[in-house]
């Protein structure tokens, strides 16, 4: 008995002294700012990160060399003081600050940016950050001139090349045990990971930047990001103040958040994101001839396009709360949006009146073909997007009144990726596209005509009509020059040429919503992501 | 007990009325959308009020017991009809060799078994993902049912083998079995005949159930397609709790859907009580 006892106590003894050892931890969350994100971040690695759980823990913990000021949309200095640009693109020269340290207390230096770089351009590495860094001429050089002095020379012309860097977290040396936890050089680390529950990052001691008063930054102690797969739940914590940032808000939970916490729920207008339908171009087994002929005719999709009326889908669907569309880039993007560009007209009768010069025929409410044909269309979308699925009805509604009939297909999501991407067995398809890059580069896949992306008719061995070879020549065009001016003609001529026809209609930019208690100081939310947490050293909670 | 039923049976016959007639009676078309009164309460022009795309609940709410009373029967019917079909695969005969027993009956209990334990709704979101696109909305409603009616069959069909293994000790099956009757001859002439109670409770259970797999594909967004109603896409907004605050009458197709499956219950504990079993099973020389 006895000795069971001592076994007992045995037993228990690490536990009470975790207990202890955790306890004044929980004394400090006052500091401690929480929200959620929909699922478990897959790594912790920032050069192998490949969707968004984990570039949100990136987004807190990376040390970068220069940072996009998401308001300004300036290039501002982090862990490089100063850097040169050459004047082709070509390359460029960043200078260190002198004493940086990583959160494990060992010391950053050019060196260990020249290994990061190698390391995401290894093709062992396979890293998603290493192919942004390759060029038409493969890798860049990439030199250590002196402990603060690296430089990157590429054989041609890099576009966006200074910007790119923002992209590149600095890792530490590898130790001879690889840490299961990484130490980063960036405001936070990641300090504990309990699988399906949280993340908490905790404030990074040796982060280099200070407010003016000469206070280290950051302001929080640390971050928990909790796992939340439920938005309804994350939503609910968040009324309750369990959790103080909702980053993405849903437009039909607008009015609940602002009866319960006037003022917590909030817009910073259009988004970077859009909605959107196109019809299918490809030739296809399934797709009946005649079909794709009306496809095919810009007349026809003007027409669609025409008699779409977005305003309502902006009022019914995203109950106010997203804009008409005005072409494939939202007006949110300010540096690229081509401001000659208007919001998409609603005018039925100009549409009808189009269809009828095309030889369309309405008979008793119907529209017909020139050769007979009753004008109708199936509209696949996917299941689970509430704004989503009330906008093919609406569509369905307004196409109605000029005599198309549109059948609506409601698709769970991997089968109407295998129908728009694989099997090209569909007629038009309803979507949206949320952007995370400001950067027009970010899309070459969708409008370059070989581009797997090129939704209407992916893959094309050599471009179908004279306009989309237009484009392809605007896309190598700006893909290949360092100068933003002239990046900026090609890609406002881009979008000239897409509102002209129209392969994908836009219908709408749902704004960006988000939820924020009262208490958060600091943040200067941008459209851009990472919305909120581009500048994370400067949130406090008060 | 009677005026239970009785009830139950004027109620069904009220919702089966309204489902039949209540497209006459409906104020507006189903897939009208006010776009200026959307998500409009309850009162004036809309007693229901309206949902999202403001269209008037009530007559969704008629349209939608049209599609799910008069569809839901008919798959259960089908499911039922295809159990007893091959109900009689599983009664013993006697062979060449002189034995007894059924060549199909572990085949067919096998079979049951794997049906009972495959994932439907899966199944079902990837065969409707296979319909061809152009597929209308009616005729996709009448295919997601007449689906469901096919894969259905193992439930009843588990029960009537049951059944059908207590009638292989009666004296009567003996008799027959005696007289030379064929396994078919046996069942049109007494195993059908003796399957009809439970073929008949079978029928009420499935309904239900028909009404519910229907609302569940609808909760997932693959039921029947819009703009057409049906009760499981009308119980969708009841997954928002702040819309059902705001607008009670949401919960309208759910109260009727109770109402119909309390009714349909009712309706069973009338009929195959005990006592005119234990007197059927009597009078027929079944072992009681």
């Amino acid at each position: 008995m006895r000795k069971a006892v001592v076994t007992l106590a045995a037993a228990l003894a690490p536990i009470l002294l975790v207990g202890c050892r955790t306890a004044p931890k929980s004394g400090t969350t006052g500091n401690e700012l929480r929200f959620s994100i929909a699922g478990d971040p897959k790594t912790f690695d920032p050069l192998q990160i490949s969707e968004s759980h984990s570039e949100t823990v990136r987004d807190l913990t990376a040390g970068v060399l220069v940072r996009v000021n998401r308001v300004t949309d300036a290039l501002e200095p982090e862990l490089a003081e100063s850097w040169k640009l050459s004047e082709d693109g070509r390359s460029i020269a960043f200078h260190l600050r002198a004493g940086l340290k990583f959160s494990n207390n060992s010391p950053l230096d050019a060196n260990d940016v020249a290994r990061t770089l190698n390391r995401a351009l290894d093709p062992k590495e396979a890293s998603p950050v290493g192919d942004a860094f390759q060029s038409s001429a493969g890798k860049p050089s990439v030199t250590v001139t002196s402990p603060l002095d690296v430089s990157i020379v590429y054989a041609v012309p890099k576009p966006g090349l200074d910007r790119l860097f923002e992209t590149l977290p600095i890792t530490p040396r590898p130790g001879p045990t690889p840490a299961k936890l990484p130490a980063s050089a960036g405001p936070f680390f990641v300090s504990e990971y309990r699988p399906g529950e949280y993340v908490r990052v905790a404030r990074n001691p040796n982060y280099w930047k200070r407010d003016s008063s000469g206070h280290r930054l950051p302001y929080l102690d640390s971050i928990r990001i909790d796992i939340q797969q439920n938005h309804d739940i994350e939503l609910e914590r968040f009324l309750r103040g369990e959790i103080q940032v909702v980053e993405k808000l849903e437009p039909a939970a607008w009015d609940r958040v602002e009866k319960a916490k006037p003022g917590a729920a909030r817009t910073l207008g259009p988004s970077l994101d859009s909605e959107f339908m196109w019809f299918n171009q490809a030739p296809s087994r399934t797709l009946p001839e005649w079909k794709r002929k009306w496809f095919m005719s810009a007349a026809f999709r003007h027409a669609i396009s025409l008699a779409i009326n977005r305003d309502d889908i902006a009022r019914v669907a995203f109950y106010g709360h997203a804009h008409p569309a005005a072409g494939p880039v939202s007006p949110a993007n300010r540096f690229w949006f081509n401001a000659s560009l208007d919001a998409l007209r609603y005018d039925p009768t100009t549409a009808a009146k189009a269809l009828a010069d095309e030889g369309f025929v309405l008979r008793n409410g119907a529209l017909y073909d020139k050769d007979g044909h009753a004008v109708e269309f199936s509209l696949i979308t996917n299941a689970g997007n509430a704004a989503r699925e009330n906008t093919a009805p609406l569509i369905q509604t307004d196409l109605g009144k000029i005599g198309i009939k549109v059948n609506i297909v409601t698709l769970d999501f991997s089968s109407l990726i295998d129908r728009i991407a694989r099997t090209l067995d569909y007629e038009a398809a309803l979507q949206g596209f949320n952007n995370v890059e400001i950067d027009p580069l970010d899309d070459l896949n969708v409008w370059l005509s070989s581009g797997a992306q090129h939704a209407w008719w992916p893959n094309q061995k050599s471009p179908s009509t004279p306009w989309e070879a237009r484009i392809d020549e605007l896309e190598k065009e700006q893909a290949s020059t360092g100068s933003r001016e002239i990046r900026r003609k090609a890609v406002d001529e881009l979008q000239r040429i897409v509102v002209e026809q129209e392969p994908i209609v836009y219908l709408v930019n749902p704004d960006y919503l988000y939820a924020m208690s009262a208490n958060v100081k600091g943040a200067q939310p941008s459209v851009a992501p990472p919305h909120i947490w581009w500048n994370v050293e400067w949130l406090k909670l008060e | 007990m009677k005026t239970v039923r009785g009830m139950a049976v004027v109620i069904l016959i009220a919702v089966a009325a309204m489902a039949l007639f209540g497209p006459a009676l409906a104020p507006f078309p189903y897939d009208r959308q006010f776009r200026d009164a959307t998500s409009a309460p309850p009162g004036g022009r809309f007693p229901l009020g309206t949902d999202a795309l403001g269209r008037d609940r009530l007559s969704r709410l008629f349209y939608a017991s049209r599609t799910s009373i008069v569809l839901a029967p008919a798959a259960a019917a089908i499911s039922v009809a295809l159990a007893l079909l091959i109900a009689p695969l599983s009664l013993s005969r006697v062979s060449q060799a002189g034995r007894m027993g059924s060549p199909f009956r572990a085949a067919i209990s096998m079979i049951t078994t794997v049906c009972l334990a495959l994932p439907w709704i899966f199944l079902f979101i990837i065969l409707r993902a296979e319909l061809p696109l152009d597929t209308g909305p009616a005729a996709s409603v009448l295919i997601t049912f007449a689906l469901m009616g096919v894969a259905g069959w193992a439930w009843p069909a588990r029960v009537f083998s049951a059944s059908i293994g207590q009638m292989e000790r009666s004296g009567w099956m003996l008799h027959a079995r005696a007289t030379g009757m064929g396994p078919w001859r046996i069942a049109l002439v007494h195993g059908w005949p003796q399957l009809r109670a439970v073929a008949i409770a079978q029928f009420r259970i499935l309904v239900p159930a028909y009404i519910l797999a229907e609302a569940s594909l609808g909760l997932l967004g693959l039921g029947v397609a819009e703009p057409l109603p049906s009760w499981g896409n009308l119980l969708r907004d009841l997954q928002h709790p702040d819309l059902v605050r705001a607008n009670p009458a949401i919960a309208a197709p759910l109260i009727l859907l109770v109402i119909v499956m309390i009714c349909l219950e009712a309706l069973q504990i009338g009929q195959s009580g005990p006592e005119t079993g234990a007197a059927r099973a009597k009078a027929m020389g079944e072992p009681v």
